[in-house]
């Protein structure tokens, strides 16, 4: 069965008019560069409301980073949380036990977050924040973020993370990046730059720049590289970049297609999808050590979009082999594939849920390409984005949230959605395209 | 249905951080981080990998030269239909003009590139892309042109001709390109 998912039209709890960035990265000052802006597009009918209250800031310190807005701005984003207005909130404490529970229960919030920056030794900043139920008076949370003035984004998003699990029981995923392929300009001038980002979409970095295209970011397992493909010698090649230095290496340059890497669950490997000079696209592993290659599959369709099963055992990938393109499975030591999904004719760029319970990938809804999810041990699909050709799904390492992209008129644009298709928001660029995104890994 | 899009469109709100608007600092690219590789400074460390794969590739320089422009042979693109590698109506008559230009001089050597429109997921049309390249490399062999004149890339949806999201553009898309290369035993052009 493929269903949309509905809203109870009753009961249903629209996010109203919310400043979600309440002086977010005002604070950032200006030489902070801002590539998206962020647009929710639904929300959950009850979210939970909370009051995040102005942190104290570090004594003696200049004003820095609005602390508090960041968490709010996180909280809001998923969706989940609806924060109360600074000017409605009834004080503004700090410490917990400077807490009114049944003052902040009264301004409707069943929830308070207070906290303070400090300086500590070496120049480091500390940030402490508290978490309290005002229905119960309990104080769920007490902890301490510390790390280099410039990690202080950092540390609200632990900040988000943290509370999102206190509350929900899932861990957040706020303090994670993402990479993204930016393309300006028109055809056939275009201009192509990988950039990594907080997942927020904040605090933008360089990757790549090439007149040439740029495709198919992959992280690797513990966030150190990127895979991508760049065409920058004309040709398809394969790099694998550490992100922090730039130090990269070209790992496949052969003949033909040299596309969609994906790294193993252990590191050590690269599903690739290889063409040769005869073309037909078949998938191979690539043994980053050793340069070892093995062919998996060995078909005269298009066989691509390699995506590993986090037990690193099997591996998902796309193949026309029945006509049209479908998802199959394949042992990643070779093997007869084994088709996954049956529903329309047209299912490409399989992505599974860290947990292994969930394929996302592009189907062609009548004459839409949107993003649907199927589960894997009922093969329920749900489709989950409502554009005309969205493309690209990556899940969020709590499996919450699939980033993805979209394009509307000439403007293409990341947007995000609850795996449940009940919360969508937007990451928009305020020029030019923005594609292919990849949500990083949790970070350590 | 209709109605949950329309509740949809009730539910869109534009909410921008202060910053991004006050900022404005998406005309601004992001900041390079300290060592991002470009063209001119590819920062690869590539000996190993170049040593793995040079026999395999062997594809010899890639730079463009402008190459035969009388009559047919001035026409370049090659198009297609949706979802098809087939070459179809004058596409034939000028992989034909380009196979007997080629095969008489051989030491002349193109470079295919396959490209689809827009629709669907990013790889799956580079496989798409490298189909039609393959569909003309095919034709060219089979008129007397020699597999090492030929070489092939796939840029799938990533190098649009034309701009627009409509069919007209769409179809101007679905294209193979060829391009004339330094011919063998060349020093490719000084820049």
């Amino acid at each position: 069965m493929r269903t949309q998912p509905t809203l109870n039209s009753k009961r249903r709890w629209l996010v109203p008019s919310l400043v979600l960035a309440l002086g977010v990265g005002a604070a950032a000052g200006p030489a902070a560069h801002a590539a998206l802006q962020i647009e929710i597009t639904s929300g959950v009918r009850d979210p939970i409301p909370i009051a995040i209250v102005p942190f104290a800031p570090a004594a003696g310190a200049e004003p820095g980073l609005d602390v508090a807005g960041v968490v709010q701005h996180d909280l809001e984003g998923s969706g989940r949380f609806k924060a109360l207005p600074r000017e409605r909130m009834p004080a503004t404490p700090t410490r917990p036990e400077a807490i009114n529970a049944a003052d902040w229960k009264g301004a409707g919030s069943d929830y308070v977050v207070v906290g303070r920056v400090a300086s500590i030794e070496n120049g480091a900043l500390a940030v402490d924040f508290d978490l309290v139920n005002t229905l119960t008076g309990v104080r769920l949370a007490t902890q301490r973020f510390a790390g280099p003035p410039g990690a202080l984004r950092n540390a609200a998003h632990r900040v988000s993370d943290a509370v999102y699990q206190k509350i929900l029981g899932v861990r957040g995923a706020f303090a994670t990046r993402i990479a993204y392929v930016s393309v300006d300009g028109t055809a056939p001038a275009q201009h192509y730059q990988l950039i990594v980002a907080d997942a927020d979409g904040e605090n933008p970095h360089l990757i790549l720049d090439s007149r040439f295209p740029i495709m198919s970011p992959a992280w690797s397992p513990d966030g150190q590289w990127l895979a991508y493909v760049s065409f920058e010698s004309k040709l398809s090649g394969v790099y694998v970049q550490l992100v922090r230095t730039g130090e990269r290496r070209l790992v496949s340059a052969r003949a033909g297609i040299n596309g969609a890497p994906a790294w193993s669950p252990d590191g050590r490997k690269l599903a690739l999808t290889l063409g040769g000079s005869n073309g037909n696209p078949d998938i191979y592993i690539l043994d980053l050590a050793t340069q070892n290659l093995t062919r998996i599959t060995d078909d005269p369709a298009i066989d691509t979009e390699p995506e590993w099963a986090p037990d690193g055992r099997t591996l998902y990938f796309t193949s026309d082999r029945a006509g049209s393109p479908q998802i199959y499975q394949v042992s990643a030591s070779g093997g007869h594939p084994k088709r996954i999904t049956f529903e329309g004719n047209y299912n490409a760029r399989p992505r599974v849920s860290a947990d292994g319970s969930e394929l996302a990938m592009v189907t062609l809804d009548g004459a839409n390409y949107r993003i649907a999810v199927q589960d894997l041990s009922s093969g329920a699909v749900r489709v989950l984005s409502h554009g005309r050709l969205d493309e690209s799904p990556s899940f969020a390492p709590n499996g919450a949230t699939l980033i993805y992209s979209q394009r509307e008129g000439a403007r293409g644009s990341l947007a995000a959605i609850s795996v449940d298709g009940l919360t969508g928001l937007r990451l928009k660029a305020q020029q030019g395209v923005i594609c292919d995104p990849a949500w990083g890994p949790f970070g350590t | 249905m209709a109605r949950q899009h329309g509740m949809y469109k009730l539910a869109t709100l534009l909410l921008v951080a202060a910053t991004l608007a006050v900022g404005a600092c998406g005309s601004k690219p992001p900041k390079p981080s300290t060592a991002a590789p470009t063209e001119s400074n590819p920062g690869a460390s590539t000996e190993g990998a170049n040593a793995a794969n040079a026999a395999d590739r062997s594809l010899g320089s890639q730079e463009e030269i402008g190459g035969p422009q009388a009559g047919q042979l001035a026409t370049r693109i090659v198009y297609f239909d949706f979802d098809s590698a087939v070459i179809k109506g004058e596409g034939v008559d000028v992989v034909a003009a380009h196979a007997k230009y080629l095969s008489a001089n051989p030491q002349q050597r193109v470079r295919l590139e396959g490209n689809t429109d827009e629709r669907g997921s990013r790889e799956y049309n580079i496989g798409l892309g490298d189909r039609r390249a393959q569909s003309v490399r095919r034709a060219l062999l089979l008129q007397g042109v020699s597999e090492g004149q030929i070489t092939t890339v796939s840029y799938g949806e990533e190098r649009p001709a034309d701009p627009g999201h409509d069919e007209g553009a769409w179809a101007k898309n679905r294209r193979v390109e060829i391009v004339y290369l330094t011919p063998a035993g060349q020093a490719p052009p000084k820049p």
